[in-house]
């Protein structure tokens, strides 16, 4: 039973990360109804750029904040000169130009600081082993990062003017020009803020994965699981589907097909919902009028 | 501007138009030859690099024709080249088939799970495809390591296999003899292609991928259609999966890496989107682009294939392909 119990508490705590790129996915597709398949190299740029601030010696916190300064300024610093130019373009293009920046930060990234697997530190340590040995230190503390991340997203959204105004633009973008809204900046905030949830979940991740070039590309397949699973245009859902697919993955994982085909368990999660009910859990049925 | 003027003004491409009969024959002619030569010219390393951009040729064809010419975003063909590199290999390491043999069966293999998994994502928006298929890029070597099919795939090992012997009655080697295999089996499929697009089909499924809703107004059936071009498409590339596991003589998961399918997307879209010509263009690319970045860099490769990706999609998004289509017509009416 205490197997059993390990297990759900390590899948909430990874449920957490997929749950914080779910939500950066999820707040990109809303507002442009892009699904930005280099989120998962973004975020490993972003950890990489904290490794090495680490590693010269600044205190994790202020790497930590620096990372996700940094981060935002690159994720709006993308939307404003590769994305702005093919706004009005056709859907391929847009997964082409996602794909172009996958290979170009992915590749650079192992360029600039090697592909060796490197050791990320984790700022929560403990003593004596916690709740009886269920859970460890970096497992509760990440989880609190990513819930804190999550609260401060929703808080944002929900009771700023500045939120309210990228909802607005996400929303009716037409209508949101009309009453003052700069609708092309607040694309670009929005990448910025997804960039930098990015590297938050990147920075708790690094811990437990390791550090190398393509850490995240199966931590991006198990947000696109969460995101489908809580429904693509619903952020508190996509938040919802990432801790539960967290949690699905370590219990398939230990009990039915083994860590080699953990993989899989997203890919089947994806095609299930797909099948079986595509807007997801929580997510809007989309309509489309003749 | 009559009704069927302005059907005959929708831009289908004909390659050949506006050429006289003998002038298509030499071009047939001149491609013919330009096929061949290399076959005396090149020493075995280089003919076998060449060998592989036909295979890569016929494998971005393929892509092209479901995603070029359907409008349907596959970033996941490199599981069908796997299917059908593993189909062949297996059947000819196990039961010791001949290589001619199984290609029937790897068509057949990979049109079904070509049908099977376009199906799902058929009712959604290309995105849903899009990230279904990129799910299916990054999960399929680890499938294949599966230990339950271990037996049959060789697990992390892979399978080896041989070239097929060359017939007698030809003065060729065994290299020589796989590029001629490469050259006959990727000729057929791109007339087969050809053939495909130029008519009543192409026609509808251009028609599907521009305009769904009227499509479906004329009569159309959509997800017929678009389930029968994804398996079409996989079939094309599982063969071209064939041909690969033979020209290398061995098949194992980690060559069929999420980067394979990223390869084939660029060599697409770098080739020209919904061109058959453009295809083999992507297929060159794709097989020596990396060989020369390479020189630079390790990394380098994925870096140029990022920047000139998104350099096509921004300057040339027909490509290649559309590059020299402008260059004809312009020479045309310099000529006119």
């Amino acid at each position: 039973m205490d197997g059993l119990t390990h297990q759900i508490i390590a899948g909430i705590a990874t449920g957490g990360i997929y749950a914080a790129v779910s939500l950066a996915l999820v707040m990109i597709y809303q507002a442009t109804h892009h699904v930005n398949f280099a989120q998962g190299e973004m975020a490993t740029l972003s950890t990489f750029i904290a490794w090495s601030m680490i590693q010269a010696g600044i205190p994790y916190w202020v790497a930590f904040l620096a990372t996700i300064a940094i981060s935002f300024v690159i994720g709006a610093a993308v939307e404003r000169l590769l994305m702005r130019p093919v706004q009005n373009a056709p859907v391929l293009t847009h997964v082409g130009v996602f794909i172009g920046l996958l290979l170009i930060i992915g590749n650079a990234t192992g360029w600039i600081f090697g592909y060796t697997t490197k050791l990320f530190p984790t700022p929560f340590e403990s003593e004596r082993p916690l709740l009886g040995g269920l859970v460890s230190a970096h497992e509760l503390g990440s989880t609190a990062v990513t819930l804190a991340v999550l609260v401060l997203v929703y808080l944002f959204f929900r009771h700023t003017r500045l939120g309210l105004a990228m909802r607005a633009a996400a929303y009716n973008p037409r209508s949101a020009r009309l009453v003052g809204i700069r609708v092309g900046w607040m694309l670009a905030l929005g990448w910025g803020l997804a960039a930098a949830i990015g590297a938050v979940a990147g920075m708790m991740v690094a811990p437990v994965v390791f550090l190398d070039p393509s850490m995240m590309l199966g931590i991006l397949l198990y947000a696109f699981a969460g995101a489908l699973l809580g429904g693509i245009d619903n952020p508190s859902g996509a938040v919802i589907g990432g801790f539960a697919v967290g949690v699905l993955e370590n219990l398939a994982g230990a009990y039915v097909v083994g860590t080699e085909l953990k993989l899989t368990v997203a890919l089947a999660i994806i095609i299930g919902v797909l099948v079986v009910k595509p807007s997801g859990l929580f997510g809007r049925v989309v309509l489309s009028r003749v | 501007m009559s009704a069927t003027d302005r059907i005959a003004a929708l831009p289908l491409r004909r390659p050949a138009a506006g050429l006289a009969a003998w002038q298509r024959g030499a071009l047939l002619l001149a491609g013919l030859a330009a096929a061949l030569v290399p076959l005396w010219l090149l020493e075995s390393f280089h003919l076998f690099q060449l060998t592989m951009a036909v295979i890569m040729a016929l494998a971005v064809l393929g892509l092209n024709i479901v995603t070029g010419y359907n409008g349907q975003i596959s970033l996941g063909h490199g599981a069908f080249f796997a299917v059908g590199a593993y189909a062949t290999a297996i059947l000819m390491s196990h039961l010791d088939w001949s290589f001619w043999a199984t290609l029937p069966v790897s068509a057949a293999v990979c049109g079904l799970v070509g049908y099977g998994v376009g199906f799902p994502a058929l009712r959604l928006g290309g995105l849903y495809l899009a990230l279904t298929t990129f799910s299916l890029a990054v999960a399929v070597p680890q499938i294949l390591k599966h230990r339950a099919i271990e037996d049959w795939t060789g697990g992390v090992q892979g399978l080896f296999l041989v070239k097929p012997d060359p017939p007698g009655f030809l003065p060729l080697n065994a290299d020589q003899w796989m590029y001629c295999v490469a050259l006959i089996v990727a000729a057929l499929c791109f007339l087969l292609a050809w053939n495909l697009i130029r008519g009543r089909i192409g026609r509808a499924l251009m028609a599907t991928r521009d305009h769904p809703i009227a499509a479906e107004a004329m009569g159309m059936d959509i997800a017929a259609l678009k389930t029968q071009a994804f398996a079409v498409s996989a079939m094309i590339t599982g063969l071209a999966g064939s041909l690969s596991a033979v020209a290398v003589e061995y098949v194992a998961p980690d060559s069929f890496s999420f980067a394979l399918s990223i390869n084939l997307f660029v060599g697409m879209v770098v080739g020209g989107v919904a061109s058959i010509l453009g295809s083999l263009f992507g297929g060159l690319f794709v097989l020596f682009v990396p060989n020369i970045a390479e020189a630079i860099s390790k990394a380098a490769p994925g870096v140029i294939y990022g920047v000139l990706l998104i350099a096509f999609l921004y300057l040339l998004p027909d490509g290649f392909a559309g590059l020299l289509r402008r260059l004809a017509a312009r020479l045309r009416r310099g000529a006119g």
